[in-house]
């Protein structure tokens, strides 16, 4: 690029920032538009970004420069002097012994304080997630609070519920799930959890806990959006493909005196992912 | 004028010295050099950005009634943060293009954090004495995706809310601490009251400040130990060859940045990132599918995908399935990254300064074992949409899984060994370029005398 030229180049580039700044302001003025905003302040930034290196690329000196690079460590007898100096203040603060041996114990209950504050950023763990607010008797109610009846849940279908006044309950949902007549296969001494061949497992995935959401009705299997844990409700919700190793929890279902379906006790197990203290087996 | 400013700065602190060496300072060129600077600069976007966004965002998960100008979500329940981060993009003037192009520079921050680890790998730069600053530089991009995680989880979405239910199920499987852990950060079970609030003060005040202060250091020491340069006439152990800070480096940098903030702003302007309107508002009941995080935790998505339904049992205690692909793998992952440079030297018995740089060809064991790791963490970044690919290729899920599985365990090692041949033959063929070598170099068996040039 000879002199003229470059110089023709950089200015055009240079232009068109200006013209891009003005035109973002009068987009910003007129009421905005994201597409424009984005545009033109890119033009902007660009115009300039490219004007400039251009520049640098005509007229600038480019490369061709040397440097020494020093030495940064230049030998023994500098770090020997630093070593030195080093020990020269332990020297004197080895003369109180006492005193370091104070101070130290002063630091170390300082530490020890400054522990606790942190334990203020939660809660105690423990029975919280293990327990749910499902026990006998409670009612299973929809996103709206209303109560569900046996001859709600049709076969092939699924209904998110939860336990009545805890909509806010993350490890309580639970999905409601018609069998086909003739399908299902308890698990042993689960045989009377079932009502009308509706039951109910935990909606939260064992694998890390993402809701259970998808619903195949003709195999009666339970997909997981997240990492594809597939549960074979009709056989317990046992895991039958990807991560997931343990079976969804089931919830025990009854009817109460109104003929609305309650729960008759708490989840076979802790919901959701595993953790080191989780009680292995039912409960 | 300037010199009555350089002569008041110098009598007071003796500034005039510093200021000629630093303007005298020269720097290589390659072209390679500029990658760390894209990270530098989508940082300072980010910075820009970021602090226009906080004016508007409200980080509280109190319930509240959507009525802003989005009527497909008119009086829908939503929390504050939710509420707030449609009203940045719907009702604040320029918001939408602020939050976008705070999200692309996200990631393209984190992409040029790894492609710059990426050339400092293969050319050997993190040798002695740069070993100190690629530790640096290790947790630089730990922090990196640590903020974008946090940041990709405050709009209080169904895909934010999604991925911090995973983020928290991985902390519980920690053995022994795990729960403990996930109460103390999470501030209890999930999804737990004060998490949003918590996490902003982590993305916008605790990292940020890790991130600037490590940042000093990195760029410190490469001011103080001066920059590695490739091989070639006139460059030496002990010289650099180059261009002076001022004024052409400055001039083309800072030339740099203001195209990396164009690119950054039309990214932002044109191609949608995040519509979380379109997600809705997070309910622990419901999830997207498919649902997939951004790129940088691609790999550990993948993984936790690919990993079989194991899980240990004993003596009445259980390490769930989770944590192994969600924490032992990144842990080693880090772990060996941190690692590497020591492990290098030790195997290489080399414990000598390094200033010039490797040809990544010069060096083929190294080069291949970094191939076959890069391949590994793109196999598995590529599992992560394997929902993706199995509705594009009509395949079931599983089987599609399954593949991925074998691909993990043999594509990897036979791009390394690929690599490791090509590059042998390269070297031992003295051509210039792959496509220059003569075909009878890869019958070779031994040392035959290289053709020369």
């Amino acid at each position: 690029m000879n002199g003229r030229r470059g110089t023709q180049v950089v200015a055009i580039a240079l232009a068109a920032s200006i013209v891009g700044s003005l035109a973002a302001v009068v987009v910003y003025a007129l009421g905005g538009a994201p597409h424009l905003e984005g545009v033109f302040i890119g033009v902007a930034l660009g115009g300039l970004g490219v004007g400039l290196i251009l520049w640098a690329k005509a007229f600038l000196p480019e490369g061709g420069e040397v440097q020494e690079r020093e030495n940064l460590a230049p030998g023994a007898k500098e770090e020997s002097a630093a070593e030195e100096s080093l020990q020269r203040g332990v020297r004197e603060l080895d003369r109180r012994r006492f005193l370091v041996r104070m101070a130290a114990g002063a630091v170390g209950a300082l530490g020890l304080a400054a522990v606790f504050p942190i334990r203020s950023l939660g809660a105690r763990p423990g029975d919280v997630l293990i327990d749910t607010p499902w026990s006998d008797g409670v009612r299973a109610v929809d996103s709206s609070g209303n109560p569900i009846a046996a001859t709600d849940v049709e076969i092939g279908q699924v209904t998110t519920v939860y336990p009545e006044g805890h909509l806010q309950a993350a490890d309580a949902i639970t999905l409601l799930i018609g069998l086909p007549p003739g399908t299902d296969v308890p698990v042993p001494g689960r045989e009377s959890w079932s009502v009308d061949g509706i039951v109910a497992y935990s909606k939260i995935c064992t694998h890390v806990g993402c809701p259970v959401g998808l619903y195949e009705p003709t195999t009666q299997q339970l997909f997981c959006p997240c990492h594809q844990s597939v549960f074979q409700v009709s056989n317990g919700a046992r895991p039958t493909g990807g991560p997931a190793t343990r079976a969804l929890p089931q919830l025990p279902l009854g009817v109460d005196d109104n003929g609305w379906i309650v729960a008759r006790g708490g989840f076979s197990e802790a919901p959701g992912p595993g953790f080191w203290s989780r009680p292995l087996g039912d409960r | 004028m300037i010199g009555r400013l350089l002569t008041a700065l110098d009598r007071r602190l003796g500034a005039a010295s510093f200021a000629k060496r630093a303007l005298d300072k020269v720097f290589p060129d390659h072209w390679s050099f500029m990658l760390g600077e894209i990270a530098l600069y989508s940082l300072l976007v980010l910075v820009v950005t970021g602090v226009f966004l906080t004016f508007f965002f409200d980080p509280s998960q109190a319930a509240t009634v959507y009525q802003g100008s989005y009527s497909p979500l008119a009086g829908a329940d939503v929390s504050q943060a939710y509420r707030s981060v449609v009203g940045i993009s719907f009702d604040v003037r320029a918001g939408l293009v602020m939050r976008q192009t705070h999200h692309w520079a996200a990631l393209v921050f984190v992409g040029a954090i790894v492609v710059h680890l990426g050339r400092v790998f293969f050319t050997g730069a993190f040798r002695k004495p740069r070993d100190i600053n690629w530790i640096v530089g290790v947790t630089l991009l730990i922090l990196a995706i640590a903020n974008g995680f946090t940041g990709y989880s405050l709009p209080d979405d169904t895909l934010s809310g999604t991925g911090l239910r995973v983020a928290y199920s991985f902390a519980l499987s920690i053995p022994l601490v795990g729960e403990w852990l996930a109460f103390l950060v999470f501030g209890g079970e999930y999804p737990a009251e004060g998490m949003i609030p918590r996490l902003y003060s982590v993305h916008i005040m605790v990292v940020p400040i890790l991130i600037g202060a490590l940042l000093a250091l990195h760029l410190g020491l490469v001011w103080h130990q001066k920059h590695t340069q490739f091989p070639g006439k006139g460059r030496t152990e002990h010289n650099v060859v180059g261009s002076r800070l001022w004024p052409t480096y400055a001039m083309k940098s800072v030339g740099l940045f203001f195209v990396v903030a164009a690119v950054l702003f039309v990214l932002g302007g044109l191609v949608q990132i995040n519509p979380i309107w379109l997600y809705g508002p997070y309910d622990p009941a419901s999830a997207s599918s498919p649902a997939q995080p951004d790129w940088y935790l691609g790999w550990t998505e993948g993984a936790v995908r690919l990993f079989p339904s194991w899980e240990l049992s004993m003596a009445g205690r259980e390490i769930p399935n989770p944590f192994f692909p969600g924490v032992l793998l990144p842990g080693l992952t880090f772990l060996i990254i941190y690692a590497w440079p020591f492990l290098e030297a030790r195997f290489t018995r080399d414990h000598e300064i390094h200033n010039l740089l490797d040809r990544p060809r010069d060096r083929p064991l190294r080069t291949a074992l970094g191939v076959t790791t890069f391949t590994f963490y793109f196999v598995l970044f590529l599992a992560a949409s394997n929902d993706l690919i199995a509705k594009w290729l009509s395949v079931d899920i599983h089987t599609v899984t399954s593949t991925f599985r074998w691909l993990l365990l043999l594509v990897p090692p036979l791009v390394g060994l690929l690599t490791l041949l090509l590059l042998r033959t390269l070297v031992r063929s003295g051509a210039d370029r792959l496509t220059e070598i003569p075909i009878g170099a890869f019958g070779g068996s031994g040392r035959k005398n290289p053709p020369g040039k």
